[in-house]
């Protein structure tokens, strides 16, 4: 490789000018790369950075605060009853793990099928992957009633010789969740050690030298580094792409297992797959267009990128839509009094709002990223994300609290509401991800300098042919 | 003026005495020097402190006491010797029960009980199966009675002018206030007595005082019984009823399966005629004619809803119909075949009752005695006896008559026993201003209520529990109320103490009511006949012997002509289902438990029918205001289905105590309007409909439609017709070979046919398995805690008829469990004998296993409603684990009881019997419609049951294979009133 100077114009030829005033002019050169990168966190922090850390800490708190109170207190602060055992609990643990599937999709998935443009999402779809997922292991740790005998689901050894259940879902879930997040973790990880060594070598701070250093591991560019890295890359690629389909399968399990109308659909486990990548690509999306426009890294999150991850969008948005049609037609097909009393309490019941928010939100908005000038809008493209994030926790929450109310037997049904522990629930979350992303941005390259710079000698090779 | 169970604080400022005391108390240093010295005044020092809302929010969630500390009650025996139920045993086994008979009293009436005690401790009481009234059967009150016991809201010391006193001032006071004031000026004022041991102190103290008076008076009295008879047959005679001979029965507005004396064994005695089985398919017929909807009415075979002022009318017809010369209105609102179907029903009865319910008039009453005379049901279904109470009178003319002498100052020592009639006497009779005009008045009641505030004395009564007394049954059989322990605190008395007082007799309750019976008893060796008495828990031959009474020769005379029937909006007051007249408003089991057919907890509402709720602009849950001769009250409505039109129902005894409304800032007390007039119905009501919301806590969604198809309903003619009837759901293959059962198997079986819905089985397992109480705001949130509920559906029978049907819910105990593969903990699982274990220290709250619950009968504990306060755990069961926060439960057969029958039978070297083992709820249940059992045994009646072609799973399609199955709810209903309306 050599020192080449290239413009990338050809990967953002549509791009509206609007967003494409830049205070200076960015320096498309592979050590240009590097600095405009590295100063993403080197450099000094903008201004809306601090109030988004500020906010973020500040709702951090009150997700301190929320599950240190429901941890002392216990989960009866929550609206929880007996028909309606889970509510924002679980409907929180789905979604933030189907956020963090849109990261390990692209980077495990997407590797594996060489899609170029993976690497510019990858690094911080990862790390929204982690960072969700450890928002999301909370839940399944405080909805529980006695916290303190979490390790019960592990087959720790003891003097009874008590082993976890195995036939649980719930243990499936424990073992899944943690392997993903190990594997995501390490594949993270790995995929840093490159840009960690940039970040070492510009770094001035004695204090971050010394963190860099450590994080780097001794990397030196070496051939064989770079050959090391690359298998290990693909091998834990491989070992990743089935776990994003596994892992939120095996969350649909703990659904489809179950008898509970509502429930009980042999649809979920794909069902879930396809609406948490769905959920994951708003995400991405949401953050690429933050992070392009706010660390003016337009050149090297090229709308041309965001339009391939916009289709992505829209593929796994229809297969949902086809879920729901699938869902209904099941109920009318298997001529279940049950799943009927439940279609119809879902649909025209207190929690109407919720069903057709849940309906609109994701199958509507999507609709416009048929046409190539709005898969093309930053602006459009975060209305659409908004609205299938919120469109994609409506759903977790039809599918928990809404099908719990309504229980077998008449008796019992009680309809669940929102309270205000419930709705802290909801929102405080958002700390603790956002913190962590802020933080993220900040200290590593949010974007893979390796990568980058593989990319730009691509075609620049593809501009001398 | 405000009651001490609403009020802890206003004492101290009129209290003179108390001050230097009140300030005295603060002193931490006081405070344990007392509590070191003195425990038990410690106690009621720490009560007064104990801020009412504070109480009540601990209370509602749990019964518990803050700051009751480590003081609380040390369980004492008795100095006497006290005989056990079963076995005397040497010396008390520690962990080993014992079970004491007793009688438990309620309007007089007693109920033959066990109580169960541990180390000394009661912790439960149950039905006694040799006596009468019980047969082993209880009801939801008696069951619920052991917790008053350990009632952290009475008051143990007593009070002069509501300043701290003591029993020795008080008798000191008693003394010169006796000698001193004019014998002819006192007044005793009880409520009824059918104990013959008070009722010979009375008569000694009314010798001794010539002129004094003793005075009845409780709200729920039996004032038109006594009048009916003395209608009648110009003589008060008791009537027994015999429901095991009676083909037919017509109920004028009875509820005799939950308000009646007698009530359990008329239930008993009422279902032992449904027992409907393939090779015994005969059923007795219930014709309900009734004001307000009750669980007597849901069982019966045809109701008829009437307007309270119209069953009169009904009962002049039937009598004319039935050949008695009765003057009858020509007006009959009422279906002419329902009436046709009822006389011919009657005619061809071999047997059969007609019963007046309490709350009908005299007329009412006399009518029933004549139409079973001229049925010839006398002596045979229907039993006349001597009066069981001491003096049969009628209550609230001779409250009127107390209160117009203490009014002119006749009343110069009033001593009252009991009761609260400042709180509860007739709006029209102004007990609690004339008190005022009593030099000197003392009360001996179990919790210092309004009537206790207004006296100048205020002596604490003892728990029923803990004293000495005898009361008789409903058809006189007496018996002897035999305390398992002494009293908890020293500064308690009983009746008999303070009557023993006022006539300067020092003798203990315990020799007074010993030495009572032994002057009574003839033979020979007392010693042994008191054994008898106390161990089987009645007294033997006790029981009143018949009498043939004359009716009056002219009774359309005696009966006057018929007035028309009034017009407008008619109110009926009833005694509440679990608070009856407000006695229970302190106990938390039963204003937590769902009444039978609203399901509505904690508080008090006017029930109306759809129709009148639209007519009148009423909103469900919305307050209404009842206005009636310029008194009123408010009251939240319920719409309510089988409720007769223009006709508002609303439960005496709310507006006090633990009650919601009061916590609330409200009062729903329906005594504010209710007058000696017309005790029990009114017309000329107004009900004006105000915006105020005001939600209730129900533990059943109120819908419109609702799925019934888990309750299968039949008539007796389509079971007849279908000997091939089969409504078990086969269960479907398994790739699995099922479980070999090579011990016991245990399951449970539930005859929906005997079920009442009357809620005894709730309480039951609530007392046994330390079930906590939540309090309304949890039961609003659906987590209240009963292990077992009584799902109440109204099924459309095959000819069109609405039936009230009734299904209890314990655990199915599911042999494919879906609890139990997804809890990921096995924290719930199938053990050897069947039963699906829930172990309560592996739990970590996942409560999946409640998600997949079909039935939904997993209860989990959100907060801590289960605290160790002394008082609350008194009351518990050793042999069941008390649950902690964050831990899911469930209904287990009573796995504890099962494990005594074992360890029992293997000290004997034998399996266990069947009929051993009886879980709690079936024990309570009055009409033996629960049977459990082991499914091993051919020969047990739990097989049996299971064979009958009736028996179902609930959602048994799921495959879930419950072990608790039901038996379908069979209906006799008339098949010439097929399709008629009116119903």
């Amino acid at each position: 490789m050599s020192t080449l100077d290239i413009v990338p114009g050809k990967s953002s030829p549509n791009e509206p000018q609007s967003l494409t005033v830049r205070q200076q002019p960015p320096d498309n050169t592979i050590g240009g790369v590097s600095d405009q990168i590295t100063a993403v966190s080197l450099g000094k922090a903008p201004l809306w950075w601090w109030i988004g850390l500020i906010c973020s800490v500040a709702l951090l708190g009150v997700f301190a605060f929320t599950l240190g109170s429901i941890a002392i207190r216990g989960t009866g602060l929550w609206n929880l009853s007996i028909p309606t055992i889970w509510a924002i609990d679980i409907a929180n643990l789905i979604f933030w793990i189907g956020i963090g599937h849109a990261g390990t999709f692209i980077s495990a998935f997407l590797l594996l099928l060489r899609f170029k443009w993976r690497g510019t999402f990858s690094r911080f779809a990862e790390a929204m992957t982690i960072f969700a997922l450890a928002t999301a292991g909370l839940f399944p740790l405080f909805h529980l009633g006695r916290i303190e005998y979490f390790y019960y689901l592990a087959p720790y050894p003891n003097t009874m010789w008590m082993n976890p259940q195995w036939r649980s879902p719930l243990i499936w879930d424990f073992f899944a969740i943690n392997t993903y997040l190990l594997i995501s973790l390490l594949f993270w990880f790995i995929d840093l050690i490159p840009d960690i060594a940039a970040l070492r070598d510009k770094a001035k701070a004695p204090v971050l030298k010394f963190f860099y250093n450590i994080l780097a591991m001794g990397w030196r560019g070496d051939m064989f580094h770079w050959e090391g890295l690359r298998k290990a890359a693909f091998t834990l690629a491989v070992i990743a792409t089935p776990l994003v389909i596994s892992v939120h399968s095996i969350v649909g399990l703990d659904f489809a297992v179950a008898i509970t109308p509502g429930w009980h659909h042999t649809i979920f486990p794909p069902f879930f797959v396809v609406g948490a990548i769905f959920s994951g690509m708003a995400m991405v999306i949401l953050f690429g267009v933050i992070l392009r426009s706010g660390f003016k890294l337009q050149n090297l999150i090229p709308l041309s990128h965001m339009d391939n991850a916009a289709k992505l969008l829209l593929l796994t948005g229809m297969l949902v839509v086809y879920g729901y049609l699938i869902e209904a037609f099941g109920a009318w097909f298997a001529d279940d009094a049950f799943e009927f009393a439940l279609v119809a309490n879902r649909s025209t019941g207190p929690f109407a709002p919720a069903f057709w928010g849940m309906i609109l939100l994701n199958a509507l908005p999507i609709q416009a990223l048929w046409f190539k000038s709005v898969r093309r809008s930053p602006t459009a493209l975060v209305v659409i994300a908004l609205c299938v994030l919120l469109g994609m926790w409506l759903e977790r929450f039809v599918i928990i609290p809404v099908s719990l109310s309504y229980p077998y037997l008449e008796s019992m049904w009680n309809v669940y509401t929102i309270g205000v522990w419930d709705f802290l629930t909801i929102i405080s979350p958002f700390g603790l991800f956002l913190t962590l992303m802020f933080i993220f941005i900040r200290i590593l390259p949010i974007i893979s300098i390796a990568e980058a710079k593989q990319h730009l000698a691509e075609e620049a090779e593809h501009a001398h042919q | 003026m405000p009651n001490e169970m609403t009020h802890h604080e206003p004492h101290a400022e009129d209290g003179r005495q108390w001050q230097p005391m009140q300030l005295m108390s603060e002193e931490d240093a006081f405070e344990a020097l007392l509590r070191r010295d003195h425990p038990r005044e410690a106690a009621a020092m720490q009560m007064a402190k104990v801020n009412r809302r504070a109480f009540l929010k601990i209370m509602g969630a749990s019964l518990a006491l803050t700051g009751f500390g480590a003081v609380g009650c040390v369980p004492r025996r008795t100095d006497e010797q006290i005989i056990p139920y079963v076995r005397q045993p040497e010396e008390l086994i520690p962990g080993r029960p014992l079970y004491f008979a007793s009688s438990m009293v309620l309007g007089g009436f007693a109920t033959g009980i066990l109580i169960e005690t541990h180390e000394g401790r009661p912790t439960r009481v149950e039905g006694n199966p040799n006596h009468p009234a019980s047969l082993g059967g209880s009801n939801a009150m008696v069951q619920a009675s052991v917790l008053e016991l350990y009632n952290p809201l009475r008051r143990v010391g007593v009070l002069n002018n509501n300043a701290a006193s003591s029993l020795e001032n008080f008798t000191q006071a008693l003394q010169r206030a006796l000698q001193s004031r004019n014998a002819a000026g006192l007044r005793l004022l009880t409520e009824t007595v059918t104990s013959p041991t008070l009722a010979a102190q009375i008569k000694a103290l009314l010798e001794a005082y010539p002129g004094a008076q003793w005075v009845q008076y409780e709200p729920v009295s039996r004032d038109n019984v006594i009048d009916g008879s003395l209608l009648a047959f110009g003589e008060v005679v008791n009537t027994v009823y015999h429901f095991d001979q009676a083909e037919v029965v017509v109920s004028l507005d009875a509820d005799f399966m939950a308000s009646m004396p007698g009530s359990v064994r008329y239930a008993h005695d009422f279902a032992s005629r449904r027992k409907v089985r393939a090779d015994s398919a005969s059923m007795n017929r219930l014709f309900m004619v009734e004001s307000t909807p009750t669980i007597t009415g849901s069982a019966a075979d045809h109701r008829l809803a009437l307007r309270p002022s119209q069953v009169e009318t009904f009962a002049r017809a039937l009598a004319a119909a039935l050949g008695v010369p009765v003057e009858v209105p020509t007006a009959r609102p009422w279906p002419s075949a329902w009436f046709d179907a009822v006389v011919a029903n009657l005619r061809a009865a071999g047997s059969s009752i007609v019963i007046a319910g309490n709350e009908q008039p005299p007329a009412v009453h006399a009518l029933a005695h004549a139409i079973n005379a001229a049925l010839g049901n006398v002596g045979t279904s229907v039993v006349y006896t001597a009066p069981v109470e001491a003096n049969p009178v009628n209550q609230r003319a001779a409250l009127a008559e107390l209160v117009a002498d203490m009014e002119a100052g006749r009343v110069e020592t009033l001593i009252m026993i009991g009761g609260d009639p400042v709180y509860n006497a007739p709006a029209d009779i102004p007990f609690g201003a004339a008190l005022s005009n009593v030099p000197f008045t003392a009360h001996l009641s179990y919790y210092n209520n309004d009537t206790s505030a207004r006296s100048a004395w205020f002596i604490p009564q003892t728990h029923y529990i803990e004293e000495w007394s005898d009361a008789r049954a409903y058809d006189g059989t007496a018996s002897i109320v035999q305390p398992p322990i002494g009293p908890l605190y020293d500064t308690v008395v009983s009746a008999h103490e303070l009557l023993a007082l006022l006539t300067g007799d020092t003798r203990s309750g315990y020799n007074i009511v010993r030495e009572y019976w032994q002057s009574q008893y003839q033979g020979g060796d007392f010693d042994r006949f008191w054994r008898r008495a106390l161990h089987d828990g009645v007294v033997p031959d006790s029981a009143l012997p018949p009498v043939s009474p004359t009716l009056v020769s002219d009774l359309n005379a005696a009966l006057g002509a018929p007035t028309a029937a009034p017009g407008g909006l008619e109110l009926v007051f009833r005694p509440d289902p679990n608070i009856w007249d407000g006695r229970f408003v302190g106990n938390a089991w039963l204003q937590e438990l769902p009444k039978p057919l609203t399901k509505i907890t904690w508080d008090n509402a006017a029930l109306v029918s759809a129709a009148t709720a639209r007519q009148l602009g009423l909103r469900n849950e919305t307050l209404v205001r009842l206005t009636y001769q310029g008194r009123e009250m408010e009251v939240p409505v319920w719409i309510t289905r089988g409720q007769p039109d223009d006709v508002i129902t609303v439960s005496l005894g709310y507006g006090r105590g633990l009650g919601a409304d009061v916590d609330a800032g409200r009062s729903f007390n329906a005594y504010a309007i209710r007058t000696s007039a017309a005790p029990w119905f009114v017309s000329g009501v107004t009900a004006t409909a105000t915006t105020i919301r005001y939600p209730l806590a129900t533990v059943r969604a109120n819908m419109e439609t609702e799925n019934t198809e888990h309750v299968h309903l039949l008539s007796l003619a389509e079971f007849q017709a279908n000997p091939d009837l089969y409504l078990a759901h086969t269960p479907e293959n398994s790739a699995y070979p099922p479980f070999a059962y090579d011990s016991y198997s245990w399951g449970m079986s539930i005859d929906m046919t005997s079920c009442i819905g009357c809620n005894a089985c709730i309480i039951g397992c609530q007392t046994e398995n330390n079930i906590p109480v939540v309090g309304k705001d949890a039961v609003r949130r659906a987590r209240e805690m009963h292990w077992l509920r009584v799902d109440r559906y109204y099924v459309e029978d095959a000819s069109g008829s609405e039936r009230t049907v009734f299904q209890p819910l314990p655990c199915m105990h599911c042999e494919q469990a879906p609890c139990e593969p997804v809890c990921p903990v096995t924290a719930t699982v199938h053990d050897s004998e069947g039963l699906n274990t829930m172990i309560y220290n592996r739990c970590v709250g996942t409560r999946y296993c409640s998600a997949n619950c079909p039935y939904s009968v997993r209860r989990f504990n959100y907060l801590t409603y289960n605290t160790d306060e002394p008082l609350n755990a008194e009351w518990r069961n050793p042999d069941v684990t008390v649950r902690i926060e964050g831990v899911m439960e469930k209904c287990t057969y009573c796995v504890q009881r099962i494990s005594e029958a074992r360890i029992n039978a293997k000290n004997e070297g034998r399996p266990i019997m069947d009929g051993e083992v009886t879980p709690a709820c079936a024990a309570a249940c009055p009409t033996k419609a629960i049977v459990f059992g082991n499914l091993n045994d051919p020969a047990a009646q739990v097989v049996a049951l299971k064979a009958q072609p009736h028996d179902y799973g609930v959602l048994a399609e799921l495959n879930t294979r419950p072990r608790t199955t039901y038996l379908a709810r069979i209906v006799n209903p008339d098949e010439s009133l097929r399709g008629t309306a009116g119903e």
